[in-house]
């Protein structure tokens, strides 16, 4: 296999590349247009239902072929979300209240957002139910 | 520090990229930086190479804040470079599996130790910048 030919490798890191630009230029845009607070954790929501989807159904179905998978996942989405402004508005929370609203948000809702879509990826494997389509695009 | 992005300083380039531009440039920097990371920490016990990642980027991005970098500063290294290298998915991905494989206590650790030293870090991070004239 020639996974590890030195042009595939600089193709892998110049796509890895292109999803960061890519994801931390989608986050910049999304802090730009509503708080801070609530920007970062939209985006950690949006970005842990779906890599949490690719994982599960790479898991279960395995459609979306590795590679691009991991390109995508580790270019652009692991960009697009983050933990470190998450951890400084932790840090400079101006009250306990703002503090534990942060961290039980992101932490809840991104956790929350990894269960529904593994809950989505058993849907897809165990067949197209006929009912309440529309989710699977 | 690094205070001076040469591109930053008003009047000295008539280069002047739009933040944007910069945000990502910082991203691109960021995500194979991190990519390069999980290359060679990667782990089938524990989730090492986020923890690693969200502890030190969470660290250089109190530095550039407490040190009061320029906006565009911020831009490069807090959103751009930090915001792309830490990462929210993948931590909480590898938790949520962690927890299902039966790892329970091993999956609370990985979510209070990301949180308790990212914190710490920024704590060291305020410490050094209002300690050393940098």
């Amino acid at each position: 296999m020639a996974a590890d030919h030195p042009l595939v490798r600089l193709e892998t890191l110049a796509l890895i590349g292109i999803g960061g630009f890519a994801g931390s230029n989608l986050r910049f845009f999304a802090l730009g247009l509503i708080s801070e607070i609530q920007a970062v954790l939209l985006v950690n929501i949006l970005g842990s239902f779906a890599l949490g989807f690719l994982v599960y159904e790479a898991q279960y179905s395995g459609l979306v072929g590795s590679k691009s998978r991991t390109v995508f996942t580790t270019g652009f989405l692991s960009s697009l979300t983050t933990y470190s402004t998450f951890a400084i508005q932790s840090a400079l929370a101006a009250d306990p209240l703002l503090l534990v609203a942060v961290v039980a948000g992101n932490y809840g809702l991104g956790f929350t957002a990894v269960l529904a879509s593994r809950a989505l990826a058993r849907r897809l494997r165990d067949g197209s139910s006929p009912a309440t389509g529309g989710e699977t695009a | 520090m690094t205070s001076a992005l040469a591109l930053a300083v008003p009047g000295a380039v008539t280069f002047d990229p739009e933040p944007a531009h910069i945000v990502g440039t910082g991203g691109a920097i960021g995500a194979v930086v991190r990519h390069w990371v999980y290359l060679q920490f990667s782990s089938e016990r524990f989730p090492w190479p986020t923890l690693a990642v969200n502890v030190l980027g969470s660290f250089l991005f109190g530095v550039a804040v407490f040190a009061g970098a320029s906006e565009s500063t911020l831009q490069l290294v807090g959103i751009g470079i930090c915001g792309a290298f830490t990462t929210f998915s993948s931590f909480s991905v590898e938790t949520v599996q962690l927890y299902e494989r039966g790892d329970r206590l091993i999956a609370a650790a990985n979510a209070v130790g990301n949180l308790a030293l990212s914190l710490a870090a920024i704590g060291v991070a305020w410490g050094i910048v209002s300690m050393g004239p940098l």
